[in-house]
């Protein structure tokens, strides 16, 4: 009798670890979005122009340099900051400035942000300069969309496909 | 601090004491944490092999491989698959609580630092394991965990352009990260278990394996959850969507709600710190060092017995130096040594009859040694009066026994309840010095240092040597192991005991026949 108490013990806290196991490993569930909400994630990497532009070197200029480093042009690596601006509903969710990257200011400069925006219909408008122009934008989007609870948009950005993209 | 590790160790003395109820003493879980991490490990690399078999690597296809596994494959695949979450779920249980119960027992500081150093990063690299684990199922559970991991590694600069941009959208998503993670949900567990192996190397006699009825328990229960809550999947990640609502297993993914929502600077902070704060642990503060055991080769006879008993592998043999008729003698690697005194306590010279030469063993603590313990008894001895006397020896690091002293009861602390040789037991009946003796410790299995008292039983039940020897009255002896809150039980035991000893009248002990023998005198001869 005894016995048979003891394995019944064994028995339950078997049991109930494995209950423990198996709530835990699933419950309670996480809400990672509050209901009705949608998300719009920005980001890029995109490299702007050069701080400064690229020149031609004179031909005293080249002679100087070492035989196999003889070039015409000199271009400095410097990048110039990007400035960028996402509003939905001519409302500006995100205006910032991004410094390129590298120890020398020559990488992409890049971003990576996420909005919660009620689900429903939005205007969003994505701009972004890369030049060293003081008024407006280089690249403009506008994008009309009707976004549904949970829809998460992903705006990017490649200059060489013509600027931004909403998927 | 040290009310943090007093109030974990009484959880777990409560924890053993109530499996103890249930379960034979060396089964109770809670003593065979370490073995229960290595079983479950075995078993998840079994049901990992099968999955894997059955397991589409590309991102496209792995949902649709997995699904198959759990619906049409339910009762093989599927089965695999559960154990494979269940027992990983189940490994973390045990290595936290290993790691939670080392520490309130005190056994990562001092020589011990090396099993925590290494114990610590298999903590993380199963951690690191399941976490990719959760990425191979590609369903909105793994779209989470790989947008919030690459969100917070993007938090450092290491990376050229963000690795979260790879799920931006399902155009974006390439096979190459999936790839890197199949890579790592093999690697990193293999790396833990080369870390698991070196965990164990200052340790002799290391459990890996939990008692074949624990073990078998342990595995039907698991089987058992598999077959009436089968792990299953998400809806297929679809990057268009934000998971919502997820079931995270808490297990190991308790932090990404934390690492989602806080910002990422605090998160890596905070991580930062907690590695440091576990890294340094050891050495916060460092534990005062008793004195390692010391060898005094006039008076070894390298019988081996220090060198068989030791559990941290700090005795070594080695050929003899000292031009003595013998072949070998131990030599202790202070390194290693716990300053335990088990040594001391199986050492043949360790003997209190010893009158024509000092009380000096071949091994011995220099912070208490053998000739102190004896003196220790003579003193204490001197104190005690009436009938029902009892000598009393316990060790340190169980529970306070210094309470029970009174005009009965004698009290002699030791290093380790293994540091006793059983003669002790047989001078204190035999020269009446108490009526009785008891011996107490450490839970069974539980001992601080390690084999302390399972070498004591021994020793007693003359199955190891030094055997107590047959003469001495058993029914005078007493042991209880009973854990640091077992005070209260020690207490009435010994007062019963008492009662017991007092009916019995005084110790009678011609049946003396002959002298002890020197040990040394022995060998020599033999
Ligand atoms: S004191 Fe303990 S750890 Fe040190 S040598 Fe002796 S048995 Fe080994
Ligand atoms: S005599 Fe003592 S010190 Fe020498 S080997 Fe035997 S147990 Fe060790």
């Amino acid at each position: 009798m005894h016995n048979l108490l003891r394995y019944a013990g064994q028995a339950i806290f078997l049991a109930v670890i494995a209950a423990f196991i198996g709530y835990f490993s699933s419950h309670p569930v996480y809400r990672q979005m509050p209901e009705g909400m949608a998300q719009i994630k920005l980001s890029f990497a995109h490299g702007a122009k050069r701080l400064v532009d690229c020149r031609k070197l004179t031909s005293k200029e080249i002679a100087k340099l070492p035989a196999n480093e003889r070039r015409p042009n000199t271009c400095a690596r410097e990048r110039i900051p990007i400035h960028v601006q996402l509003a939905v509903d001519g409302e500006i969710l995100y205006d910032d400035v991004l410094q390129p990257t590298g120890l020398s200011n020559d990488g992409a400069a890049q971003t990576y942000r996420k909005f919660l925006v009620p689900a429903g219909a939005h205007t969003i408008s994505a701009r972004l300069t890369d030049s060293k122009r003081s008024e407006g934008f280089d690249y403009e989007s506008e994008h009309r969309v009707t976004l549904k609870p949970l829809q998460n948009l992903a705006v990017d950005f490649k200059a060489d496909t013509g600027g931004f993209s909403f998927n | 601090m040290k009310y943090i590790k007093s109030a974990i160790r009484w959880f777990f003395d409560t924890a053993e004491a109530l499996l103890g109820l249930a379960f034979p003493a060396n089964w109770n879980p809670m003593l065979n944490l370490g073995a229960l991490g290595f079983f479950f490990y075995w078993i998840i690399t079994a049901s990992g092999i099968y999955v894997y078999v059955f397991f589409d690597t590309g991102v496209h296809h792995a949902y649709s491989s997995i699904e198959y596994m759990t619906n049409e494959q339910w009762y093989l695949a599927g089965i695999m698959r559960s154990l494979h979450r269940y027992a990983s779920d189940g490994l973390i249980i045990v290595v936290m609580l290993h790691i939670a119960r080392e520490f309130a027992l005190d056994r990562y500081r001092g020589v011990r630092w090396f099993s925590w150093a290494t114990g610590v990063p298999v903590m993380m690299l199963i951690f690191v394991a399941g976490i990719s684990g959760y990425w191979l199922v590609w369903d909105k559970l793994a779209q989470y965990v790989a947008i919030v991991s690459t969100e917070w590694l993007d938090v450092l600069p290491i990376f050229g352009e963000p690795i979260a941009r790879n799920f931006m959208s399902t155009a974006a998503l390439e096979s190459r990260f999936f790839t890197l993670m199949i890579f790592m949900h093999i690697a990193v567990p293999l790396i833990a278990l080369a870390l698991m192996w070196m965990h164990l190397q200052r340790v002799t006699k290391p459990r890996i394996n939990p008692p074949r009825g624990l073990a078998i328990g342990a595995f039907l229960s698991m089987l058992g959850l598999s077959l009436v809550y089968p792990a299953t999947s998400h809806a297929p990640a679809d990057l268009s969507q934000v998971p919502g609502d997820v079931a995270l297993d808490w297990f190991y993914l308790p932090l990404f709600p934390l690492l989602e929502n806080l910002p990422g600077p605090v998160t890596w902070a905070a991580c930062a710190t907690l590695v440091l704060i576990m890294a340094v642990m050891p050495w916060l503060p460092p534990l005062k060092k008793a004195a390692p055991a010391v060898v005094d080769l006039a008076n070894c006879n390298g019988c081996a017995r220090c060198f068989n008993d030791c559990p941290y592998n700090a005795i070594s043999l080695v050929a003899r130096s000292d031009g003595l008729a013998f072949e070998r003698e131990p030599v202790v690697d202070p390194q290693y040594c716990v300053s335990c005194g088990i040594c001391a306590g199986s050492c043949p010279t360790s003997m209190p009859f010893r009158r024509v030469s000092a009380l000096s063993p071949g091994i011995d603590m220099p912070d208490r040694t053998m000739a102190d313990i004896r003196q220790n008894v003579l003193d204490v001895s001197e104190t005690l009066e009436g009938s029902g006397r009892i000598m009393v020896f316990g060790c340190t690091s169980a529970m306070q026994i210094d309470k029970l002293k009174s005009s009965k009861f004698g009290i002699i602390k030791l290093n380790c309840i293994g540091q006793l040789p059983p003669a002790f037991v047989d001078y204190v009946l035999s020269r009446n010095l108490a009526d009785g003796v008891v011996l107490t410790g450490c839970r069974e299995n539980s001992c601080h240092a390690r084999y302390g008292v399972r070498w004591t039983q021994d020793r007693l039940a003359r199955v190891r040597d030094p055997q107590l020897r047959n003469r001495v009255p058993r029914e005078r002896v007493k042991t209880l192991w009973a854990g640091c809150s077992g005070g209260k039980k020690l207490a009435a035991t010994i007062e019963e005991f008492s009662a017991e000893l007092a009916q019995m009248g005084p110790v009678d002990m011609k049946r003396r026949a002959k002298p002890v023998p020197d040990p040394m005198l022995e060998s020599a001869d033999a």
